[in-house]
């Protein structure tokens, strides 16, 4: 085991770790604060995979704006003191069965994958390169994403818009 | 060298049932958006492994996507809470069992 793969698993075991912590705070406030924890690991780990172009991307989209919105919405809703309705006793034990079947399930076909015991190579893909193949090979769908975005906003100062008082967007 | 690549796909996959789990064990609006967050982000760990397994860009652009998605998703998500929030003064989506606009 070189110093590559313990990377690996100390990053694993940090966004497991910080993600297990996220869905289980009462506090929407908490949870974000440790989901943001998560996405640097993922960062780290996208940068250990080969792309330091979408680590950098990762933490200033999901770790910087997707968080920074959960955060505004969060605080605006004022909705923290507000005591939330416990998942029914009733449904923990087969939500937890199919829950763990659905991860059992998941493990036996990539364990079982040809492919799975091929280890990883180490390769490095530069902003540059990534660049160029997306813009020749996938313009289309990068104007597809793009256009989606755009209609995303509109959908979203649409729906903001306070009736009445005329606050305009949240986006 | 770095490590096999079950071990990357299964990573990704106690992350996607980690998700999985929140959107629907939690009774707030807002921690359901966050698991639709966490399944993205593992179903883009899954995508990183793939292209780096077959050595293509393919799963690289397509992270790209997921996270311009993901961007998407949760904008428009957070603006109909809020508005359900104005609507109805809660976030329990079990409160939502009115029909009329």
């Amino acid at each position: 085991m070189n110093v590559y793969a313990l990377m690996f698993y100390a990053t694993a075991v940090l966004i497991t770790a910080a993600t297990v912590l996220a869905i289980t705070r009462r506090q929407a406030v908490h949870s974000v604060l440790f989901l943001v924890i998560s996405f640097f690991g993922s960062a780290m780990l996208f940068y250990l995979l080969g792309s330091p172009f979408l680590a950098a991307l990762q933490v200033i989209i999901y770790a910087g704006a997707i968080m920074v919105l959960f955060l505004f919405v969060v605080m605006m809703l004022k909705a923290d003191h507000e005591v939330e309705n416990k998942f029914p006793q009733r449904f923990w034990v087969p939500g937890l069965l199919v829950g763990f079947l659905f991860f059992a399930a998941i493990c036996v076909a990539v364990f079982s994958d040809p492919s799975s015991p091929v280890p990883l190579n180490l390769t490095t893909v530069t902003p540059k390169e990534f660049g160029r193949f997306v813009f020749e090979q996938y313009w289309l769908s990068v104007e597809i994403v793009s256009l989606l975005l755009l209609l995303g906003l509109l959908a979203a100062i649409h729906l903001g818009k306070e009736r009445g008082r005329g606050e305009g967007g949240q986006e | 060298m770095i490590v096999p690549y079950g071990h990357v796909l299964a990573l990704a996959g106690i992350i996607f049932c980690l998700g999985l789990v929140c959107v629907v064990a939690r009774r707030n609006l807002i921690m359901v958006l966050i698991g639709v967050e966490i399944m993205l982000n593992g179903a883009a760990i899954a995508f990183m492994g793939s292209g780096l397994l077959w050595q293509r860009l393919e799963g690289q652009a397509f992270v790209l996507f997921i996270l311009g998605i993901a961007a998407t998703e949760v904008s428009v998500g957070l603006a109909l809470v809020l508005h359900a929030y104005r609507r109805s003064g809660s976030v329990d989506p079990d409160t939502y069992n009115v029909l009329k606009g």
